[in-house]
């Protein structure tokens, strides 16, 4: 019965689930860490049991920064292809293996950090060395969504056999956008971990090519940012419409931003690196002008959004400038949480704006800034457009319904967490512009005038470091609540439609070899010389180090 | 595929003003010389002493001219290595006349370090193989804190030094 209403069967929602259930326990855990860094970094509470610092800090990084976010998009895009365009069951059996591939790696990975073993963050410098498990279980993760990544494309492939010379649903064609950017960006990541850092943490080989992995660790790493960003914009772009009974602003504008974000999300992973020396800056530049060339979809996305409003606000007869606006569905939280995401999406694109200058970047590098602001784009518009998406989600998954309670705390919880976010976020970017580093305990710097200005702005981040951790505690509650006590009932799987009569989307927008074409040409391009350069240009390679971390 | 008026007026003046921006950058970058620090020498980070610059009694504050200046900083977890005074003991704070340009030229003989001078844009990776370097001028006078900003181990943030800049 369920399926036949919500379109999403037994099996396929036992397989989503169990993707949000590990996202929300990483939640827990990653935001107790979280809350455990803001209080260290007040000078005032030190951690029990000899637990160091950049131990948790690594926890925090790697749980809420890859592995949160890659289940909770591949169970959210799991739901999605089910929906639109069919799950057999052979591909489900394959996603099973993808859901259980990933765990593995995410448990062995963890085991090696809780050890002590892997104190080197979630970017893994070289030649910082951790246990080669802590690597291999990376892998895993990895492998695990290339599985994923199959079984999406092979869903839309069956669909276009069954259903020649039409378009593809625009949520399918989005999901196989965002799994080609990963596939292609993690290729990367692949090859620095299992060419380079595998074999030489187990001592097969003597040396790593620092700058080599670093490159491709970034090559990687940028477009990551764009593969938490993406689902987000599915939600905005395909979902909310639905939510707030209006129709999408137009299908082909939506599928050509997602095709510009496929193509200019991956060579540009240099913007990272501006200050590292052995890269020629004109190849610097050239990837900071390709960095903004993300800007266009983001324009296109920001003005589809709002036109999506006003237009529906219109037709349901609202008049006046604003009148559209004021009658927004303020009090649903599926509405509202997602929509607080884009009001945070502008400081925190002004600010990546200023962190992508070029020479500008050198005010903010490495200073709290940055984590102040990739609170912002991740930890407030990505995560909260996440939330706004399980509170539909879950009691879609469970045949439950959202009740007035469930909406409610969900207000309530988008509320506290803008706040805490607001304090912690706030206070980062302050301290940042004084110069206050990232990922650095708690220090007066020998008791420097300068760093005791930025214990002001510390005590800032805990109180809203706290806050934010009252913001977890209350999206545990409405998980579970949505998960095992909400009246059972059948609720919907907004999915919005092409307004009637619309030009038909060209046919172009779906020439995938075209467009990853392009994309693989435009990544030649902007790496093959530079990366030529730096191969040819290296000092000799490093040795691992192990007591820096506290090994050995 | 139709595009409504607005969001051709919207889209050109967004792309217009990206587009002003980024001439602006390159002006900055390639006719001004305000380049972000780039320095594509190279050395073998488990010899570094082989280098001029990184030889125990070059390291330091080197005066070249009237207020010119070049730093050299070794950097090791956890620590800054300015050479030694004529005490034979560890330099740990470097004092500039204001006004001074200052060459900041640094290494590092085992991981990754960050080398920023908090309250100016002195701000740069010291990654091992590489030399990085930095030109500035120094001209406000204060007790500037030399920082480690790149995690390199446990007692990365106790990695610090201090650089005075004194009115003459
Ligand atoms: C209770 C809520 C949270 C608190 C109190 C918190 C606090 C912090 C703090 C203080 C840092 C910086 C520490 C340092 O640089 O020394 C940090 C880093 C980070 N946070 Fe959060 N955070 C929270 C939620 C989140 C969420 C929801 C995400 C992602 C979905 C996230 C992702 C990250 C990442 C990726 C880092 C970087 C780690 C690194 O630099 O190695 N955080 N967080
Ligand atoms: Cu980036
Ligand atoms: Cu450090």
């Amino acid at each position: 019965m369920i399926a036949e209403k919500t379109g999403l069967g037994k099996a396929d929602s036992k397989l989503v689930m169990s993707f949000m259930w590990v996202t929300f326990i990483s939640l827990l855990i990653g935001g107790l860490m979280g809350l455990l860094q803001t209080l260290v970094r007040t000078g005032n509470y030190t951690l029990p049991f000899g637990i160091g610092y950049y131990q948790i800090l690594t926890v925090h990084g790697v749980i809420l920064g890859l592995v949160l976010t890659t289940f909770f998009i591949i169970g959210f895009q799991f739901s999605l292809m089910a929906k639109t365009v069919g799950m057999t069951h052979k591909q489900r059996q394959w996603a099973w293996v993808s859901f259980w591939v990933m765990l593995t790696g995410t448990i062995a990975s963890a085991i090696m950090i809780l050890l002590g073993k892997a104190s080197v963050l979630y970017t893994f410098y070289a030649p910082l060395k951790a246990h080669p498990i802590f690597y291999f279980g990376l892998t895993f993760v990895v492998v695990g969504s290339w599985i994923a990544c199959f079984v999406n494309f092979h869903q839309l492939y069956q669909w276009k056999k069954k259903h020649q010379g039409e378009h593809s649903p625009l949520l399918a064609f989005m999901v196989v956008i965002n799994m080609l950017m990963w596939f292609i960006c993690t290729l990367g990541v692949a090859a620095t971990v299992l060419i380079q850092f595998i074999p030489w943490s187990l001592g097969l080989v003597g040396e790593i090519n620092i700058l080599v992995s670093r490159t491709l660790f970034w090559y990687f790493g940028h477009p990551l940012v764009y593969f938490w960003l993406l689902p987000a914009y599915m939600a905005w772009y395909a979902i909310l419409p639905k939510i707030i009974g209006g129709k999408i602003f137009s299908d082909s504008l939506a599928r050509l931003a997602f095709i510009l974000f496929l193509i200019f999300s991956i060579p540009v992973g240099f913007h990272h690196q501006l200050l590292e020396p052995g890269i020629d800056p004109m190849w610097k530049y050239i990837q900071v002008v390709l960095t903004f060339a993300v800007i266009i979809p983001s324009l296109l996305t920001a003005f589809s959004m709002f036109a999506t409003f006003e237009i529906t606000g219109r037709q349901k007869g609202y008049t006046g400038l604003f009148g559209w606006f004021r009658h927004l569905p303020w009090k649903d939280v599926r509405f509202f949480a997602p929509f607080m995401g884009m009001v945070a999406f502008i400081p925190a694109g002004a600010g990546g704006i200023i962190n992508a200058s070029n020479q500008m970047n050198q005010v903010v590098h490495n200073t709290i800034w940055v984590t102040g602001h990739f609170h912002l784009t991740l930890a407030t518009t990505v995560i909260l457009t996440f939330f706004g998406i399980t509170y539909w989600l879950v009691p879609v998954l469970t045949g439950r319904k959202i009740d007035k309670k469930i909406n409610t705390l969900g207000m309530t919880q988008t509320i506290v967490w803008l706040v805490g976010m607001f304090f912690m976020s706030g206070s980062m970017h302050l301290a940042g512009l004084l110069g206050a580093p990232r990922r650095s305990a708690f220090s007066d710097y020998q008791g420097s005038a300068q760093a005791a200005e930025w214990i002001g702005y510390q005590y800032g981040q805990a109180i809203g470091g706290s806050i934010l951790f009252i913001g977890i505690l209350i999206m545990l509650y409405n998980f579970f609540y949505m998960t095992f006590k909400a009246p059972k009932g059948v609720e919907e799987f907004p999915i919005a439609e092409a307004p009637d009569g619309s030009e038909p989307t060209p046919l172009v927008l779906e020439n995938w070899k075209l467009w990853i074409g392009i994309t693989v040409v435009l990544i030649a391009f902007a790496y093959t010389i530079p990366f030529v350069d730096i191969i040819q240009n290296s000092p000799p390679g490093s040795p691992p180090f192990e007591w820096p971390i506290g090994n050995g | 595929m139709h595009m409504h008026k607005y969001e051709k007026i919207w889209m050109a003046s967004g792309v217009g003003t990206l587009l002003v921006f980024l001439i602006v950058l390159g002006i900055g970058a390639f006719y001004q010389g305000t380049q972000p620090p780039s320095c594509m020498v190279t050395l073998d980070p488990q010899n570094v002493q082989a280098h001029e610059a990184f030889k125990e009694e070059n390291l330091g504050l080197q005066q070249l001219g009237e207020k010119e200046y070049t730093l050299n900083v070794l950097a090791t977890a956890f620590n800054y290595d300015f050479g030694k005074d004529e005490d034979g003991n560890n330099v740990k704070t470097i004092r500039i006349p204001a006004g001074s340009k200052v060459m900041f030229q640094a290494t590092t003989e085992d991981v990754i370090h960050g080398f920023q001078l908090a309250g100016t844009n002195v701000n740069m990776m010291l990654e091992p193989g590489y030399i990085s370097t930095l030109e500035t001028t120094l001209d406000n006078p204060g007790t500037y804190t030399l920082i480690c900003n790149e995690y390199c181990g446990t007692g990365h943030h106790l990695m610090t030094a201090t650089v005075e800049v004194y009115e003459e």
